[in-house]
């Protein structure tokens, strides 16, 4: 046995689960438990803010598919991850919390930085504790990190008092917990993988919907490979991006809201889709009484609250990804789909992504020469909004844990902090944080951290000097009422970036695009930033209007208003 | 009761009924309140909620009634599965099993009436336990539906207060519920 503080079983237990880092920021409630990180392993990156933190673990999770551990203070340190863990939370991405906390006699008092963190966290959690016995810290870990990387992964969250961080314990580390009621599913059941079998074979216009569930399961192999069995075109959702190359002659890239146009013209005409380890998100459904009606439905995922949740299916799997593929792999054989990809390719050529090289200066350019220059190899992070929907669609992916993106939750501010964390995950690789001049102004702070751990990352602001989304929609449904968009006041992003440290470029024009771009990726004393300013007023197309249907998809600017949009924001 | 009452309008409405659920929890400090978000989320109200001990200290037993669309329901109960600290939540509506309800009702009531209810009372199984000048009160035990009928009829006279426990159930026989 040994004698332990609550604060050193904490480190103790995060540095015997394999963490690398912790991301955070001190405080007085947290001050015993950075006390024991000084002398543990794990590194700890000291963030601007507690909810770059969360973003860093994020990126750092999302870009390795471990968790990685966030640690703050009490009250309004902890009330500064909450953004971050919804945004852990809505993408599944595995992550611990640890928040210290007022002493157990003063909770409920109102006393200094005093709040109740897991009241308010419970929404967003998959799962918290308010740790009020250090006795019960060794078990309360081990519960944690199994929670946080099973089934469908999340963040915990684990409050812990600072007397409770001070309390001595003897501990041999050999607590074992048990959780009664939390299953997590593997193989599927074997008759419905039959089945699924047999209604892909008869389908004439099969395909294939790749979600999140894909690169978190690691099925991207397994998914390779039935698709071409069976010979059948895929789709993926902004999540799914490195669920399945996009390069690939069955890849059609993004579906939805702002997917291709292939893509959307193959889901608007499928006869049967299968979603693999996606929910059916709003954002790619639009109206689900106008979403593929002709089409029989399969859904595969390890969540079954996601069963008929916004989409009927005809048949539903539960299980892991990688299992269920390979099952139906054994059982399915190809049906006769050769017509159905004759026709996707005409789409393929017909409705390209396209963009003018010439005039005022595009991001889909920019965005497409940092696809060239880095062979699509680089890891992206980005924010929210229409530099994000350009990159889904111009930086095409092909491997697991390549793109990061705030997908359900929407968090403007994630690109930077994001790109730290893999950074540091992948120090020798390209990674390039791709963000709009509205969010990088959300965390931009994070500069320092970023600096001060000499990480090569390329901050790539898309600056149009708008909320360019919002003013979007603003045109395209709201008669050109601008309001609330216009970033009047921005700094000068390469004087910001100077005064940081930071290396700073610009393009102003078409034609500087590839040398600029060229120099950024040559500079690696460090982190980079390159101010991109690009035309105002583009818009990104394609574009289905929310809660319209696949038929209304616009691939250019509309000659005519356009009514209202009714479906959600 | 504005709920009860509104449930019972809305239940002829098609998809919208009443479900009786069933709950093993971890006892927990917070089970309660995770428990009550995943309703409170989609804008439901509980008709009526019993946490009680179980045989086990560290698990509770929970019966939830509550009223809504059938596929909303479906889903909350899908959520409340997906918590760490529910060991299961399952829907028992129209299965057959031990239901029970307990009810006190506070009737107005002056020594010249009180002949009259008393005999009302009994034919209704309901229990007298306490008594004054100016009031009585009954226990009232059965079925919910049967805690309904009673309150009706006892409604035509001068309630001065009732409350009702919420619905418990118990799987029949050998077999438990959980």
């Amino acid at each position: 046995m040994y004698k332990k503080t609550g604060a050193e079983v904490i480190v103790d237990l995060i540095h015997q689960h394999g963490v690398e880092y912790m991301f955070g920021y001190p405080g007085g409630a947290a001050i015993p438990i950075f006390d024991a990180i000084v002398d543990s392993p794990v590194e700890f990156i000291l963030t601007r803010h507690e909810q770059g933190a969360t973003h860093m673990a994020d990126g750092y999770a999302r870009a390795t598919g471990k968790p990685a551990v966030v640690l703050v203070t009490s009250g309004p340190g902890a009330t500064n991850t909450i953004t971050g863990i919804l945004t852990a939370q809505m993408d599944s991405v595995p992550m611990i919390i640890i928040t210290g906390q007022q002493t157990t006699w003063n909770l409920g008092l109102d006393a200094f930085q005093e709040a109740d963190v897991s009241g308010i966290s419970f929404p967003v959690v998959k799962h918290s504790y308010l740790v009020k016995d250090a006795a019960d810290l060794p078990r309360v870990m081990k519960e944690a990190f199994y929670i946080c990387q099973t089934g469908r992964p999340g963040p915990v969250l684990i409050d812990v008092p600072k007397n409770v961080s001070s309390q001595v314990i003897e501990t041999d580390y050999s607590e074992q917990f048990d959780l009664p009621g939390y299953n997590v599913p593997a193989e599927g059941n074997a008759d419905l993988i039959e089945r699924a079998a047999r209604m892909i074979e008869r389908a004439r216009r099969p395909l294939f919907l790749i979600g999140h569930g894909v690169v978190i399961s690691g099925a991207e192999r397994a998914v390779r490979y039935l698709a071409e069995k069976l010979q059948v075109p895929v789709v993926n959702t902004l999540l799914g991006k490195g669920g399945f190359p996009e390069t690939h002659p069955l890849g059609l890239g993004m579906l939805g809201m702002h997917g291709t146009a292939y893509a959307n013209k193959a889901v608007e005409h499928c006869d049967l889709i299968m979603s693999i380890g996606s929910r059916w998100d709003d954002r790619i459904v639009g109206d689900p009484s106008r979403f593929c009606t002709h089409a029989q439905k399969i859904h595969v995922d390890i969540d079954p609250a996601e069963f008929n949740k916004t989409v009927e299916v005809d048949l539903a799997i539960e299980g892991d990804a990688a299992l269920v593929v390979e099952q139906l792999t054994a059982v399915a054989e190809p049906g006769d789909t050769a017509d159905w990809l004759s026709r996707i390719e005409l789409w393929r050529r017909e409705f390209p992504l396209k963009y003018k090289k010439s005039g005022k200066l595009k991001a889909e350019h920019v965005l497409d020469e940092l696809f060239k220059q880095t062979e699509g190899k680089a890891f992206v992070t980005t924010d929210v909004g229409q530099h994000q929907m350009w990159a889904a669609q111009y930086y095409r992916t092909d491997h697991r844990f390549q793109w990061l993106s705030s997908g359900g939750a929407g968090t403007m501010g994630f690109g930077l902090p994001a790109a730290i964390g893999a950074q540091l995950a992948h120090r020798d690789k390209t990674v390039l944080a791709i963000v709009g001049d509205g969010g990088f102004q959300m965390t931009m702070a994070e500069l320092a951290t970023a600096v001060i751990n000499k990480l090569p990352l390329k901050v790539v602001i898309i600056n149009n000097a708008y909320l360019g989304m919002v003013r979007q929609w603003q045109e395209l449904f709201f008669d050109n009422r601008l309001s609330g968009v216009d970033m009047v006041g921005n700094p000068n992003f390469v004087k910001l970036a100077e005064s940081f440290g930071v290396k700073g470029f610009r393009i102003k024009r078409s034609a500087d695009v590839k040398r600029v771009i060229g120099q950024a990726l040559a500079y690696n004393d460090g982190p980079c930033l390159i101010d991109v300013e690009v035309a105002k007023q583009d818009n990104v197309y394609p574009m289905i209007p929310s809660g319209a249907g696949y038929s209304d998809m616009l691939t250019e600017a509309p000659k005519v208003a356009l009514p209202k949009p009714v479906g959600s924001t | 009761m504005q709920n009860h009452a509104m449930a019972q309008v809305l239940e002829g409405v098609q998809g919208y009924r009443k479900h009786t659920i069933s709950l093993l929890v971890h006892n927990r400090p917070g089970v309660l309140i995770r428990i009550a978000l995943v309703f409170a989320r989609r804008g439901y109200n509980l008709d009526s909620l019993v946490v009680s001990a179980s045989s086990d200290p560290k698990f509770s037993m929970m019966n939830i009634v509550a009223s809504g669309e059938e596929k909303t329901l479906d889903q909350i109960l899908k959520q409340l599965n997906k918590l760490i600290d529910v060991v299961h939540a399952t829907d028992r509506t129209g299965e057959d099993i031990i239901q029970r309800e307990l009810a006190l009702i506070k009737i107005s009531c002056t020594p010249e009436e009180r002949a009259q209810i008393l005999q009302l009372a009994h034919a209704l199984r309901a229990e007298p336990v306490d008594l004054d000048e100016a009031s009585v009160t009954f226990q009232v035990i059965g079925s919910s539906e049967r805690l309904d009928s009673v309150m009706r009829v006892l409604s035509d006279y001068d309630v001065i207060e009732l409350i009702r426990t919420g619905k418990v159930l118990m799987a029949r026989g050998s077999q438990a519920t959980a």
